[in-house]
């Protein structure tokens, strides 16, 4: 803390020279946005009937399983008393954004994702039941809550009671990462949070990042699998992810040139903050490597005539530093925050620990942990069919 | 109808251990009633502050009390008061220069001099016990509340640690006690206001320029101060419904 102090350039309020918010919340906004962003994809098949993306389709609703069981954990860890988060429910405040919380992710896990993951896995898992013994076939009969009946009027069913979850989900989404915006954007105290564009923008940057990581990992469980990519998907991917990636970067080119141009009383501190303490994280990390070069990536494949292979690396880069991007994103957001005084006169810095309750190794850890649980989820419920074993499932660490 | 020991002795022990739990039930439920303290009734008070900055020698005397008496940290990053300084050149009000040397704790060192060109003054600052807090209004539990007097408060044993209020204050008033990892505030003394004492940093000012008063009391001198000053407080365009009020405070104070 003294070395903190040490550091503090012009003046701050005397409690604010420590930071409030640390990397584990900017991974809440980071995996949260993951989900929704992955499930919107999956939806587009759904919903939409869009056919070319259909190889991802459960590929992409059981990462987003994967990601919105870890999404609670980093807030969990960096409460002062976790013990008491239940009291969110029991005693919630009504007009507090944060207390909804807990009620807007656990309808969105238990009413929207396993709902449909079970809809639509239901069939698969009753085989598997029915040609398995032992452990494995009391395993999948508690999956399949006891039900057995897989005839063609039963799957109708489900695909119809299925299409409708999808239907709720969409807005559903839509409310668990806007929600996640708000908390954000309704801090009037905080003038680099408080827009109303605020959620809008976390919803069009949530789709980037889901679609570019579906995007990843059906490359990476292809190539595990040693089965070929189907382009016409990844191709058609690789334009939703232009889109949304259009979508995003203009509302957050509007936020900044409203921001400018109105240059309200934060104007000349923040102006000053995103040039100093935050050019690395904001300028070359998040705009131009994380933006500008994917952007670039994505419409030159749009316009060029390339090979199959030429694609698939543009695709792969192009996902990998949109998911950086989009990582330095949430951290301008949650760290840049806080660098600045209310006073707007001084700024303070983030020492990031390593190996404490709010370091970095437990934030490396939350963020590697989806891919296990990923992995596991796969091995359970093989999204390409449960009849056809996969030789290996994805390296968690390779996505 | 006959009733065996061992009989006698299950019942009235699940009676006993259910009496008790309910008990204990409502003892939670019924937690942090403000007006508490005996012959004290909370509806009959609305409590703010009248601080004149002209007053203000920056001493640090309040810092000092307020730490002693609520037994907050002495770190350089913890506190319910401080006193700031400010250095404003002639017209130059978006410029300010200002400091708090472990929040004027140990008095100022002397920086100015007096015919510099430029305004020198101190401000002393607390929480503003806003009548329309963004604290509590973002509590997700409602540990942090507005008591009928007038008063935010915090309840310690029902804090979660989550550092949304601390976000939320726009005049850093609030921080995070790493010995309970809940939040931590000025409280105006709440321990000693119903009990009809006043603040600790009010009693140790040795000018006056702090003054608790009760705008429910129409014989509190807080009306006449109110009246006859010009008075602001901070950040108006937060619309807080802040209730410290300052009297002769300069535009370039945020």
């Amino acid at each position: 803390m003294d070395t903190i102090l040490a550091m503090v350039e012009g003046f701050m309020y005397p409690n604010e020279v420590e930071l409030q918010w640390s990397i584990l919340i900017v991974l809440y906004p980071y995996i949260t946005g993951l989900v929704a962003g992955a499930f919107i994809l999956a939806s587009l098949e759904r919903v939409f009937n869009v056919e070319a993306v259909k190889p991802t389709y459960r590929l992409a609703l059981l990462t987003a399983l994967a990601f919105l069981v870890v999404a609670p954990l980093p807030l969990q860890l960096h409460l002062g008393h976790p013990e008491r988060s239940f009291q969110m429910y029991l005693t919630p405040k009504t007009d507090s954004a944060m207390a909804m919380f807990g009620f807007v992710y656990l309808w969105y896990l238990m009413g929207v994702l396993v709902l449909e993951i079970w809809l639509d896995f239901r069939r698969d898992i009753v085989l598997k039941a029915r040609s398995s013994t032992g452990f494995v076939r009391d395993f999948y009969r508690v999956l399949a809550l006891g039900s057995d009946n897989i005839s063609e009027r039963s799957l109708e069913i489900d695909d119809r009671v299925g299409r409708f979850v999808t239907i709720l989900g969409i807005p559903s989404a839509f409310l668990l990462h806007g929600y996640v915006g708000f908390i954000f954007g309704s801090v009037k105290a905080n003038p680099w949070w408080s827009s109303p564009l605020m959620p809008v923008v976390f919803i069009f940057s949530a789709m980037v990042s889901g679609i570019a990581l579906v995007m990843l990992v059906y490359m990476v469980v292809s190539w595990l699998r040693s089965k070929p990519i189907d382009m016409r998907c990844l191709d058609t991917i690789a334009q939703y992810l232009l889109y949304a990636f259009i979508i995003a970067f203009s509302l957050e080119m509007l936020d900044l040139i409203h921001r400018m141009y109105e240059a309200d009383e934060s104007f000349k501190s923040l102006d000053f903050m995103v040039k100093s303490r935050l050019f690395t994280s904001q300028i070359l990390i998040q705009i131009i490597f994380g933006t500008l070069l994917p952007l670039g990536l994505l419409a030159l494949s749009q316009v060029v005539r390339m090979t199959e292979r030429a694609r698939k690396n543009i695709y792969a880069t192009a996902g990998v530093l949109t998911l950086i991007g989009i990582f330095a994103m949430r951290w301008n957001v949650v760290i840049g925050g806080q660098l600045f005084s209310k006073s707007f006169l001084g700024y303070t810095v983030y020492k990031m620990d390593f190996a404490t309750r709010e370091g970095l190794l437990p934030a490396i850890i939350l963020m590697v942990a989806p891919f296990f649980i990923l992995w596991g989820l796969i091995r359970i419920l093989p999204p390409w069919g449960i009849e056809e074993e996969p030789p290996a499932a994805a390296d968690p660490e390779s996505c | 109808m006959t009733v065996d020991r061992r009989q006698f002795v299950l019942t009235s022990g699940k009676y006993l251990i259910m009496t008790a739990a309910a008990t204990r039930a409502i003892d939670f439920v019924m937690a942090g009633t403000p007006e508490a303290a005996p012959g004290y009734s909370a509806f009959d008070h609305w409590w703010a502050m009248a601080i004149d900055v002209d007053l203000c020698i920056g001493c640090g005397g309040c810092v000092r009390a307020c730490k002693e008496e609520n037994d907050v940290l002495l770190e350089p990053y913890f506190f319910r008061t401080w006193v700031e300084r400010y250095h404003v050149p002639e017209g130059d009000i978006e410029h300010p220069v200002v400091d708090s040397p472990n929040g004027g704790y140990d008095g100022f060192p002397e920086r100015y001099r007096e015919g510099d060109g430029a305004k020198n003054f101190f401000v002393p600052k607390l929480c503003n016990h806003c009548a329309h807090s963004p604290c509590v209004q973002v509590c997700p539990v409602g540990a942090t509340f507005e008591s009928p007097d007038g008063v935010v408060l915090v309840d310690t044993d029902y804090c979660l640690g989550c550092r949304y209020c601390v976000q939320a204050c726009p005049y850093g008033c609030r921080f995070i006690d790493p010995r309970t990892r809940t939040v931590n505030k000025c409280s105006l003394c709440y321990h000693r206001i119903t009990k009809g004492l006043t603040t600790a940093c009010c009693e140790v000012c040795p000018t006056g320029a702090r003054m608790l008063g009760d705008l429910k009391d129409p014989s509190d001198p807080i009306h006449e101060f109110l009246r006859t000053n010009m008075v602001q407080v901070l950040k108006p365009q937060m619309a807080t419904g802040a209730k410290v009020y300052y009297a002769d405070l300069d535009g370039s104070v945020r």
